[in-house]
């Protein structure tokens, strides 16, 4: 039992580092190494998942096969610890505003993450539950951090919102738990196997509940009510963050729940039908009300339902036969692709509302690519991305998912997916036209720009990279999305 | 014909490559500010110069190539190709493979001459001209590689690739209603590559590759889709990029809010990817359904050329109508090849790289004009003949190759569609004929209208063409529309070459129908 706190070496080091970070805020000066600390816990995290897999940890299972360490996990872990990272080097702009919270911010990052991680690597509905609270607590304080009107809201709807959608999962589970005696996903699979006839109805119900629960992590369409607002009132690098590491977790946790508890020819083509009607109606969904939207982080946050949307369409594709490889493995690419994009349109972001005195309207961005063309550069790039155009990252996803629909007979849901492309070009593409196209109020007026901190443009750099080393040689990626179903669906 | 070495990927490239030397060249936004301050005495613009230099060291390749080509052996040369995503497990392969045959070889040409003609045609662009010339390269990048793909991925990659610097050009650099039109034009591009994507992926799918060569009718019996809705899914993407109508309403305004230079490329280049994409990979790969879809598309083409020949003669704006007179002229395309026979797809084949010729030079034309009056309401010109002469030569000679005049190249292609398409569409020939006349009335009336008719001394101030790169673009244009008019094989034995595979695959299938029903 002991040994396998080292299989659970990329979360303690966050839980241990997090401790710290809370205590050294009681006692240190100077906060700003803070920062760095909390950098090296989450690149030791990455480091650590490399070692489990490497050192031929992949597959353990530890305590009693609550957890599992497969490649599949170590994917989500690294992905996740990645996106942290990212966030807390762009948050250098919102600890200078609260500069006494410095540590508790950064510590409510690292076990913000750790939960998401454990969610990945759980196989059993407790853990599950526990890892999923670890993570949202810390998230609602994160979202209200800055105790203004907004943030207040967003944390206040994002917490009641959060505690409904909680309850309805553990509904999903406990009625799970009846039926099958077991918390455990394999024990679950195994009962449903053997005496799942039958009660197809109440396991339906069970798995409604559960799509529900994560739906609402996920920001799926009809669950998504909170995340426009908590995205305006968060600290634009926990939106950021919000926007792909919770997606990404729980794209991960439906993918092994289903997959792995639920995944018998008796339920799969119904959940086709379901995870098909929520990709179509959050698609729409996401992208109509994102059309509607003048604050760039509202837009992002309808835009990511949409996305969300998309990402449903490989779960739809699973259930086919054929598609499980493919989808499983076209969602991992896809929200690896997602993340850096939507980062690097978020650091951008950033940057930009430090120039404009911190407004997000998307009006103010007019002239921006005469007076700061690289980032309005990054960012017109990153839209672009996200639209799905080349040669990006995004693209090569959309290609993806999209060939997993047709490869799974649902030719018409590639066609939702394509066609909500389009809608999604008019309004990504309305920040490149106010920067590039449109000429500020005030040309001549020079206003002194606040230089952006070295770690937030070479974050910018580094996220920006990789959208387009992902576009340009996708190769990599896919196969280490391959290598990571393939522990699921062997 | 294998040169060794990837000159191909070199044609393709270059133009981005240039792009990026411009765009990293250091200076603020206005390099000319740059180098007034830098070079002492010596204010040279050096964006364009250097977009110059590399559109025309493209152009210098795509000529070499054009002169190496092999004529004696048909398929693709100067291939290039490399796995470049294989994810075998999920059976997601994706190859890197360009290469040219006979039909692509002239459009490769056509593009990168008409792009040194954009650059040159842009001589006095003074808005950000940095940015200008990059994007300008970019579209050229992207239209070779949608003529080059032998991928269908990278085919739709370099697809939507043109849209960005398509909606950027014509948003900053043009004029009017600059943003509604730029708007317009990527989300229709975007909506018919949607069903595009869908039809490719359903091919891709069925055949385990994306390889255009290899993809052929027999795999379609494993799609997931109804080879006909794959067919219709594809041709959407292509109709809209041509434009036939009704799906042609982005065109015009595209066109008449577009910087000339744009014109000249969009109507130049990239209308002929749709005609291409038509015939490279609707005909190649599914004969079957399009030997069935012929009397469709020659109707589609024939409604095309009458009522875009229509729509024509009732514009007031100089450049909007030129815009409409491609809609009635890209409908020869569909009804050549309706014809599904070497003569009417030659044919079709033919009027891609003519048109291109033509209304690029037209494009080019009224943009000269527009520079100087800086109006293109018809009924304010008037007698322009008198004042800038050079112009209206090339005008005239532009609008009676764009009619149809016996020895200018138009003429070639149109007289070889009817040929070729009479026998077996003689009602939609018959009604597209009128077209011909058309033509001749909207052209000849717009020209009396504009350069004939007494002298008015509003425009007595004009300056005639006076620049060299006027002089050159107007003197090689010309010389290529003559040269193409008395001398069509030099193209037109590519082109028969380029679409003979196609017609033996179509004759093996009409002929399989005709024998087994």
């Amino acid at each position: 039992m002991l040994s396998d706190v080292n299989l659970l070496g990329p979360e303690l080091v966050l839980l241990v580092v997090g401790g710290f970070l809370l205590l050294a805020d009681l006692f240190l000066k100077d906060r700003r190494l803070l920062m760095g600390v909390s950098v090296a816990a989450l690149m030791g995290s990455i480091l650590y998942s490399g070692v489990l897999l490497t050192e031929g940890h992949v597959g353990q299972q530890a305590f009693d096969g609550v957890l599992v360490v497969d490649k599949f996990a170590i994917f989500f872990q690294i992905l996740l610890a990645a996106a942290a990272m990212v966030a807390v080097l762009v948050s250098t702009e919102t600890l200078q505003r609260t500069p006494s919270r410095r540590g508790e911010y950064l510590a409510l990052i690292l076990f913000s993450t750790a939960g998401l991680q454990l969610l990945a690597g759980s196989r059993d509905l407790i853990m599950v539950f526990i890892a999923l609270e670890l993570t949202s607590i810390s998230q609602y304080i994160l979202v209200g951090f800055h105790k203004d009107r907004w943030g207040s809201e967003g944390g206040l709807k994002y917490l009641l919102t959060g505690a409904v959608a909680s309850a309805v999962l553990l509904y999903g589970m406990a009625i799970l738990l009846g039926l099958t005696g077991s918390t455990n996903l394999a024990e679950i699979a195994s009962y449903i196997a053997w005496q799942g006839e039958g009660k197809e109805e109440a396991l339906m119900l069970a798995a409604v509940f559960l799509i529900a629960g994560f739906g609402f992590k996920a920001a799926v369409a009809p669950f998504q009510m909170w995340a426009p607002d908590a995205y305006t009132g968060a600290p634009t690098p926990i939106a950021a963050y919000l926007s792909v590491a919770s997606k990404a977790a729980a794209f991960a946790i439906l993918i092994r729940i289903f997959f792995e508890a639920l995944g018998d020819d008796l339920l799969a083509e119904h959940w086709k039908t379901i995870f098909a009607a929520l990709a179509t109606l959050s698609m729409f969904v996401g992208n109509f009300f994102a059309l509607r939207q003048n604050n760039i982080k509202r837009m992002l946050a309808y835009s990511s339902v949409a996305q969300a949307g998309t990402l449903l369409i490989g779960l739809a594709a699973i259930s086919a036969d054929r598609g499980e490889l493919l989808g499983a493995s076209g969602i991992l690419f896809y929200l690896a692709g997602y993340t850096v994009t939507n980062l690097a349109a978020f650091t951008v972001i950033i940057l930009i509302a430090n120039q404009n005195g911190g407004s997000y309207d998307i009006r103010k961005y007019a002239g921006l690519g005469k007076r700061s063309p690289w980032l309005a550069f990054v960012l017109s790039f990153a839209l672009i991305s996200l639209i799905g155009l080349p040669p990006t990252a995004v693209f090569f996803g959309k290609i993806y998912l999209f060939e997993t629909a047709v490869q799974s007979g649902l030719a018409w849901l590639a066609i939702v997916g394509t066609i909500n492309t389009v809608i999604s070009a008019a309004y990504y593409l309305r920040p490149v036209k106010a920067m590039f196209v449109d000429s500020a109020p005030d040309e001549d007026d020079e206003q002194s720009m606040p230089r952006p901190s070295n770690s937030v443009l070479a974050t910018m750099g580094l996220v920006t990279a990789g959208v387009l080393v992902i576009g340009l040689h996708p190769a990599l990626l896919i196969n280490a999305a391959e290598a990571a179903v393939a522990a699921i669906f062997s | 014909m294998d040169p060794g070495f990837p000159v191909l990927s070199l044609l393709i490239f270059l133009p981005l490559l240039g792009a990026l030397l411009i765009v990293l060249l250091p200076g603020k936004h206005t390099p000319t500010e740059w180098l007034v301050q830098n070079a002492p005495g010596n204010a040279v613009d050096y964006p364009k110069w250097l977009a110059l230099g590399i559109s025309a060291g493209t152009l210098i390749i795509a000529l070499v190539m054009f002169i190496i080509f092999d004529r004696s052996v048909s398929g693709f040369q100067f291939v290039d190709e490399f796995d470049w995503i294989s994810a075998e497990a999920v059976g997601f392969n994706v190859k890197y493979a360009f290469g040219v045959d006979g039909l692509s070889m002239p459009l490769v040409f056509l593009t990168a001459l008409l792009t040194v003609v954009a650059v040159l045609v842009s001589w006095r662009i003074d808005l950000r001209t940095k940015e200008y010339f990059a994007w300008l390269l970019v579209l050229e990048t992207s239209v070779l590689g949608v003529f080059t793909s032998l991928d269908l991925i990278f085919f739709f990659l370099f697809w939507e690739l043109e849209l960005v610097p398509m909606f950027l050009l014509i948003s900053i650099w043009g004029s009017g209603n600059r943003n509604y039109s730029a708007l317009k034009f990527v989300l229709y591009t975007v909506f018919g590559s949607a069903f595009m994507l869908v039809g490719f992926l359903a091919l891709g799918v069925a055949a385990d590759t994306f390889d255009i060569r290899e993809i052929r009718q027999d795999v379609l019996a494993a799609a997931f889709l109804p080879a006909p809705a794959i067919f219709a899914f594809i041709l959407i993407a292509f109709a809209i990029k041509l434009p036939v109508v009704p799906l042609h309403t982005w065109l015009p305004d595209a066109h008449t809010d577009a910087p000339t230079a744009v014109s000249v490329m969009l109507a130049g280049v990239l209308l002929k990817m749709g005609g291409y994409g038509i015939l490279r990979l609707l005909f190649t790969m599914m004969p079957e359904v399009g030997a069935d879809a012929d009397l469709a598309l020659a109707i589609i083409g024939a409604v095309s050329i009458v009522y875009g020949a229509i729509v024509t003669i009732r514009q007031t704006d100089l450049k909007r109508l030129i815009a409409y007179s491609s809609v009635s002229h890209m409908g020869f395309v569909l009804l050549g090849v309706a014809a599904l026979g070497t003569t009417g797809m030659s044919g079709a084949a033919m009027q891609l790289v003519t048109h291109g010729l033509i209304t690029g030079m037209l494009f080019v034309m009224v943009g000269l004009v527009y520079d100087r009056t800086h109006t293109r309401e018809i009924s304010e010109m008037k007698g322009l003949m008198h004042h800038i002469p050079l112009l209206g030569i090339g005008m005239v000679f532009a609008g009676l190759a764009g009619l149809g005049l016996p020895a200018l190249a138009g003429f070639v292609a149109e007289i070889t569609i009817f040929l070729g398409a009479f026998a077996s569409q003689t009602a939609p020939v018959s009604v597209a004929l009128l077209g011909v006349l058309l033509a001749a009335a909207y052209i000849l009336w717009a020209l009396q209208r504009t350069f004939f008719g007494p002298r008015d001394e509003k425009w007595a101030h004009l300056p005639d063409a006076n620049h060299w790169s006027e002089f050159t673009i107007i003197g090689a244009l010309m010389a290529l529309i003559v040269l193409l008019g008395v001398y069509p094989s030099i193209v037109m034995d590519l082109l028969e070459m380029g679409v003979e595979p196609i017609v033996t695959e179509l004759e093996a299938v009409v002929s399989a129908g005709a024998g087994g029903g």
